[in-house]
């Protein structure tokens, strides 16, 4: 979406785009996960059941890896909404994932604060020892790299995300080694971001 | 200026996050015990007189803030938490929640007698999954407890307080996107007025506080408004979280008043510019705000301190850069952030931060002319303050004051076609525009 008459809009697909996902498997909650979510919608008034989309569409990726068609109707059906107004929401935030995504997504932030501590290093070490560039899954299915911006643990830069576990002062030198600890252990690996403060 | 912790006083030690902690070492929840036994008028007097300024980045009375909610209204009333920390170079929010969760629980609370509510929403942003699961233990920890549910202490006070996660939206960190989002929309802003105090979460009056800013209620109620505004200047009372990060020897947050100059946070606190580098700029307050140069640092790191050196507090996260730094390409990195967290909503926001992008990876590739100087002066000009939010004017700032500060930089980038401030932990392959 431009409106320039010279400069086109290239530089990536924009959050205020709407992009249609795959279709996927037919969707319904199961009835653990249905009673998980009445539990959260009942945390806003009873007219209010909207409110809770966000929590409705994290426990879609959950069980899909992305966040599908069917997954965002089944949703619309469940709190009583369009499915064009969960398909906004849906298309809004960015830790949606509309495509399928490998195993293990690899967040690096990208912001000032961990770009100055070498985060783009951290990228490039991944992305080569991958073959892929940001935005691309490698050929096995194991692993998304993307760039995310600020994860707000600057002091811990450069700081990588890997699907919600999160990994501090990540050297570009090391950034190898964390693929195969994350191979290995999966998320188990990560150091996490906790504060190492604790005497 | 030393002074004793007040927000963040044991974070360090082991299990700070339990109730058990707070009750036996921070004086847990005998500010509620007090604030309740005041009427709701006597805790606004007392956060107005002390002084207490909204810490997420405004800097506005919270007080008055607080005043302004329609008690009248037959509405429900609502306290907003904003905890979507998401402003680069901001960690603050993230140590008090992971290490200190009552004290947030309990400044919601005492923030729901205030203005006549008895539900408060935390809205934590989706990355900070680790935080929320600390926050949700210490949430249940307090029903367990009976100082959260219904009729606390047996003075019929109810308040329910509730997580909500958010899903990676910088802009939700503006009150009304954080309320839109809270209702279950995209999180764009709002038309104001009517503000939220009038028509909030659900049309109803709602107050929306940051983190920080709700966890200096507790002390204000437990010491005293005149014992809370004595601690900083004129204005600028309290203590006050400092993110310093970047180029420094030990990157952290830190509190101290707001006597404490920016000099002072990061050579002494932060222990100065890490491998024996010299400094060269500094962004005081998050990346929205105006950079300052090595010989405009000795000023106090308070909201009119830094008003008055030509920049702002904003949400006191410091981003430090040393003399490897290019500034076009810092530019450049903070526009990538602005153009994809525009909401989208307002034109010139969405289209302008593109091109401000698009512009700066030329020049910093080394095939600008120019003239793209004063075109991106006259872009971000035509941007800022032609938005509905403030985000308007914070992706703006970045390259006007970059080219004020540093416009030789620019020049030197077109003139000699390359960047001629490589540094080895930036990319081997240029970053441009993807």
């Amino acid at each position: 979406m431009s409106f320039h008459p010279e400069i086109p809009y290239t530089t990536g697909q924009h959050r205020s785009e709407r992009l249609l996902s795959p279709e996927g498997e037919p969707f319904a909650f199961t009835p653990e996960q249905r009673a998980r979510f009445e539990e959260l919608a009942s945390h806003y008034p009873p007219e209010r059941r909207k409110s809770a989309v966000i929590f409705a569409l994290f426990m879609v990726q959950e069980q899909v890896g992305y966040v599908s068609r069917s997954g965002m109707r089944h949703v619309a059906a469940v709190i009583g909404c369009t499915p064009a107004e969960v398909e906004e929401v849906a298309t809004y935030y960015a830790m949606f994932y509309k495509q399928p995504v490998g195993t293990f997504v690899i967040q690096v932030c990208r912001t000032l604060s961990c770009a100055l501590k070498g985060a783009e290093r951290v990228t490039e070490e991944i992305a080569n020892a991958l073959h892929i560039k940001p935005g691309e899954t490698d050929t096995t299915g194991t692993f998304t790299l993307v760039e995310v911006e600020c994860l707000g643990a600057c002091d811990r830069a450069p700081v990588v995300m890997v699907n919600d576990g999160w990994h501090e002062c990540q050297r570009p030198e090391d950034a190898v080694r964390l693929l195969d600890v994350v191979r290995a252990r999966g998320e188990a690996g990560l150091s996490g971001c906790v504060h190492r403060v604790e005497k | 200026m030393a002074m004793e912790p007040i927000l963040t006083p044991l974070v360090r030690e082991p299990g700070s996050y339990t109730l058990d902690f707070y009750l036996q070492r921070l004086d847990g929840y005998q500010a509620l015990r007090k604030a309740l036994g005041m009427t709701p008028d006597q805790v606004i007097d007392a956060v107005k007189a002390s002084g207490l300024r909204g810490r997420g980045g405004a800097g506005f009375p919270t007080g008055m803030k607080w005043q302004f909610v329609d008690k009248k209204s037959p509405k429900a009333k609502y306290i907003c938490c904003n905890a979507d920390e998401s402003e680069p170079g901001t960690f603050k929010d993230h140590l008090l929640m992971e290490r200190n969760p009552h004290l947030l629980i309990e400044g919601c609370a005492i923030g729901c007698h205030a203005i006549g509510s008895s539900v408060a929403y935390i809205y934590i942003r989706g990355e900070f999954l680790h935080v929320q699961h600390h926050l949700e233990a210490a949430i249940a920890e307090a029903y367990k407890a009976g100082y959260l549910g219904k009729n606390i202490f047996g003075t019929g006070f109810n308040c329910d307080v509730y997580m909500h996660r958010g899903a990676g939206a910088y802009e939700a960190g503006e009150e009304t996107a954080l309320i839109e989002s809270l209702e279950g929309k995209r999180a764009q802003p709002r038309i104001k007025p009517p503000f939220p105090a009038v028509e909030g979460l659900y049309n109803c009056p709602t107050a929306v506080n940051n983190v920080e800013t709700l966890c200096n209620v507790p002390s204000i109620v437990l010491k005293g408004a005149e014992w809370f505004a004595a601690l900083g200047p004129e204005k600028n009372g309290g203590p006050k979280l400092f993110c310093v990060s970047g180029h420094v020897v030990k990157p952290g947050v830190f509190e101290a008043s707001m006597h404490t100059t920016v000099k002072s946070l990061i050579y002494d606190y932060a222990g100065g510019i890490a491998n024996g580098r010299q400094l060269k700029a500094v962004i005081p307050g998050g990346s929205s705000v105006p950079i300052l140069l090595p010989d405009q640092i000795d000023v106090p790191a308070s909201f009119d301190g830094l008003m008055k050196a030509g920049s702002l507090l904003g949400s006191a996260g410091m981003i430090v850069m040393d003399d490897t730094t290019c500034m076009v390409w810092v530019a450049q990195n903070l526009l990538h952030f602005y153009r994809h967290e525009s909401c989208g909503k307002c034109t010139p926001c969405r289209e302008g931060g593109d091109w401000l992008l698009k512009m700066l990876s030329k020049i910093e590739r080394g095939e600008g002319q120019m003239r793209d100087i004063d075109l991106l002066l006259s872009v971000a000009d035509n941007i800022a303050g032609k938005t509905l939010c403030a985000f308007g004017d914070a992706a703006a700032t970045p390259v006007l004051t970059t080219i004020k500060q540093f416009r030789h930089e620019f020049e030197a980038h077109i003139r000699e076609g390359r960047c001629t401030c490589p540094a080895d932990w930036r990319a081997k392959e240029p970053v441009g525009a993807h």
